[in-house]
């Protein structure tokens, strides 16, 4: 019982790090072919995700893993349901993983262009997507003992896409912002003018999904039960408020700090919102998918979570360092003489 | 055409490519961080050139074994619902572990080595590619145990209308998947090292940078001759486990369809799945059989019924022509052990290396077959039948969709790779610093 618990807030928490990580990737990655002018300014937003964007994107492959050691039944049907968009959601990664190691090594002018393409294509697809899945499971999927009903068009509802492009327009503040520490000054102004820009969307997105959460889904019932818990979507508005107050100071550490911090609560708004499920039915709550009914047995449990103790507070320590090691201001001279 | 046969083959596709760039990644992470180590200790610049030239094309090969990698996790529950469901209790362990343990590691610190060259201590980043390259042969590691489970399913029983772990060490101690582990990162160690072997025969035969690359083929000789020498020992012991544990498979792979005692091999064979026997049986080397399967009696294919049995041709062919190739390559890489002093004396040598390189990749994937598709009807060998395996919920024209979309997504990523794996390894090391 409390096993299921602690793997739920861990589920939880594997989302909630893999988006305030790689989400930063998507949004310079999607900034990139509108603030990156010439040769020297595109290889910066790549030199600023390059160290880190494969160590960030594992957090996914961990949350994946996790959900299949822990939550096998929810793993299997949570795939096999989703199964187009999560496949459109794997060519995107696979695209921009590989436009982003190999546009540095691409020979030709053509080639750099594909893989510029790449790159921006294969961070907006997930961008949005991840959004449109999430909001489709605070809704509830369709699916009752004999199967799933639903198709990608179904999943293409107002729900579904309000929260796709929040989660959009986030990763775009978000991804500003860390091209904006990195970069050299002028392209920065120009990573911040973005952000700027984005954040409003951001916000409005973020109140629309906020007001149609209560129409379209469950997810409030748990704070109406408990109201100690509107906290956390307290500190998400806190947050968001302050990503603007510290741009405009130009602080824009704290800004990241903010903006990561509004991801990471955001989570967990539709966490706690979803407690006990993991992907309710919108047929009948008697075919939901809970951490009750869809969990591993309690031996394995054991076992995954003292594996999870010793390993993840490792991975946090030396990905801390990397971060510590590469949180410099890239400069041009250093671009020239970059050679990868 | 239904979705069972077309998920089966888009397993079968991804995998595949997966590991044309994954064995690559296993020995040259060890052989670069031997070079950075030694350029530490020997202060010689031609160990630094050495662990550039061959990281640049590691990191070209590592980028698609990380991406490629993805879509297997994800294809169990995409494509495999029931299995995932089935055996999720102990199968997702592993699978959970390895990324927690092994694929942060590697991930993180390849960053670092890649973006750390004049930011961090050179102890430090030689620290970093060893870290990578120990973390890469650990990730195999666990999936090698999940593989190996599925294999050999030990420590569970069944409850709940599913596989339960009730013993982890069972799981991890298999010895089904510690041989495994240990025959398949031997072989992409092998791979790495004709690779290696390979790449400087071309400058070699050029005369490019000859001292260069007459280092590093030293290296690679070694290397590949010492795991070539160790795939076929601990290929040996990984037989005999099959003949143990999985007796239609080893059936197949030698297509011995009569239970017999004091087995012989016959050096010439050829199967006739049809009509239950062999077409060809000639030179006959009496009980050799029994003795590498290390037990007297041998179970024949027909002790089971033919829904039971695996496809016989492909799995003993392939099983064949990969252990041909694992002897062939001790004879290459002992003849380049033997003129690693002057390997520029002998141009034929050098030619045949250079045209080895696609031999040990081809030699992978037939032991992949002879693994895989000798486990059928099996996913999970005794326990679970591939065609109950399958998902329910995904339907024809979807897997249609996506079995056309990573044939030509994947054939496009490999021209990409070989391109620029030739384009890198043609243009050799950089030229010594002034």
């Amino acid at each position: 019982m409390e096993l299921q618990i602690t793997w739920f807030i861990l589920w939880g928490l594997l989302w909630a790090v893999y988006f305030a990580l790689d989400g930063f990737d998507f949004g310079a990655s999607i900034l990139y072919p509108f603030i990156a002018k010439n040769e020297m300014e595109k290889k910066a937003i790549i030199h600023s995700i390059g160290p880190v964007w494969n160590g960030n994107e594992v957090w996914l492959i961990t949350a994946g893993g996790a959900t299949f050691a822990a939550f096998p039944t929810t793993y299997a049907y949570m795939f096999s349901y989703l199964y187009t968009p999560l496949l459109i959601i794997l060519f995107a990664l696979i695209l921009r993983g590989v436009a982003v190691e190999f546009r540095p090594k691409a020979l030709t002018d053509r080639q750099r262009k594909i893989w510029d393409l790449g790159i921006f294509i294969g961070s907006l697809i997930p961008a949005i997507l991840f959004g449109v899945a999430f909001g489709n499971i605070f809704m509830g999927l369709k699916f009752d003992d004999a199967g799933y009903y639903g198709t990608l068009f179904s999943l293409l509802n107002l729900y579904g896409v309000v929260t796709g492009l929040l989660f959009l327009f986030t990763f775009i503040v978000h991804g500003g912002i860390w091209v904006a520490l990195k970069v050299p000054e002028a392209l920065a102004e120009k990573a911040i003018q973005q952000a700027n820009r984005f954040f409003y969307l951001q916000g409005a997105f973020a109140v629309l999904f906020l007001i149609l959460t209560a129409f379209y889904t469950n997810l409030y019932d748990n704070y109406l039960k408990y109201p100690i818990w509107f906290i956390v979507p307290a500190v998400a508005v806190f947050c968001l408020f302050g990503i603007r107050i510290f741009l405009s100071k130009n602080k824009i550490g704290k800004a990241f700090i903010s903006s990561a911090l509004f991801i990471i609560s955001c989570v967990f708004t539709g966490i706690i919102g979803l407690y006990p499920n993991l992907i309710p039915s919108s047929i009948d709550p008697k075919y939901s998918l809970t951490i009750f009914n869809s969990s591993s047995s309690p031996y394995t449990l054991t076992i995954m979570t003292i594996v999870v103790a010793i390993f993840v507070p490792i991975v946090i320590l030396y990905q801390a360092w990397t971060y510590k090691t590469f949180m410099y201001k890239i400069t041009e001279k250093e671009l020239k003489e970059q050679e990868y | 055409m239904d979705v069972l046969l077309l998920s089966r083959l888009q397993f079968a596709i991804t995998a595949a490519f997966h590991f044309v760039f994954v064995p690559l990644t296993l020995g040259l992470s060890l052989l670069i961080a031997y070079m950075q180590t030694m350029h530490l200790r020997t202060g010689d610049d031609n160990y630094l050139r050495m662990a550039k030239f061959w990281g640049r094309l590691f990191i070209i090969n590592f980028a698609l074994g990380v991406v490629t990698g993805i879509t297997l996790e994800f294809q169990f529950g995409m494509n495999w619902a029931e299995y995932s469901r089935y055996v999720g209790d102990i199968f997702g362990s592993p699978l959970a572990i390895e990324a927690t343990v092994a694929f942060f590691l590697e991930s993180t610190f390849l960053g670092v080595w890649i973006f750390g060259w004049k930011r961090i201590s050179p102890k430090l980043h030689t620290l970093s590619i060893w870290l990578v390259a120990i973390a890469t042969n650990l990730s195999a590691l666990w999936i090698l145990i999940a593989n190996g489970w599925m294999q050999n399913p030990v420590g569970y029983v069944i409850n709940n209308a599913r596989a339960e772990m009730v013993d982890f060490w069972a799981v991890v101690l298999n010895p089904y998947g510690l041989l495994k582990f240990a025959h398949t990162v031997l072989s992409g160690w092998a791979l790495s090292g004709f690779f290696v072997l390979g790449v400087s025969a071309y400058h070699l035969l050029r005369k490019n940078e000859t001292d260069f690359f007459k280092k590093c083929f030293k290296i690679g000789a070694v290397f590949a001759l010492v795991s070539s020498l160790l795939v076929v020992v601990v290929g040996h012991q990984h037989a005999k486990e099959v003949a143990h544990t999985q007796p239609t498979k080893f059936a197949a792979m030698e297509s011995l369809w009569d239970t017999s005692t004091d087995a012989p091999m016959y050096l010439l064979l050829m199967p006739d799945p049809e009509n239950e026997k062999n077409i060809v049986e000639a030179i006959k080397i009496p009980s050799l059989l029994s003795l590498l399967a290390g037990k007297e009696e041998i179970k024949g294919l027909k002790e089971f019924h033919p829904s039971e049995r695996p496809p016989i041709t492909l799995t003993f062919i392939s099983f064949r022509l990969m252990v041909a190739l694992g002897f062939l390559f001790i004879i290459l890489s002992l003849w380049a052990f033997i003129k690693m002093k002057t390997p520029e004396t002998s141009p034929l040598m050098l030619k045949i290396l250079l045209w080895s390189i696609p031999l040990p990749y081809i030699a992978g994937q037939l032991g992949w077959i002879v693994a895989e598709v000798g486990r059928q009807p099996w996913i999970v060998y005794g326990l679970l039948k591939t065609a109950d395996a399958v998902s329910k919920a995904v339907e024809f024209p979807q897997v249609v969709a996506s079995f056309i979309g990573f044939t030509l997504f994947y054939g496009a990523l490999a021209v990409v790779d070989i391109y620029l794996l030739a384009k890198y390894s043609k243009k050799g090391p950089e030229p010594k610093e002034a």
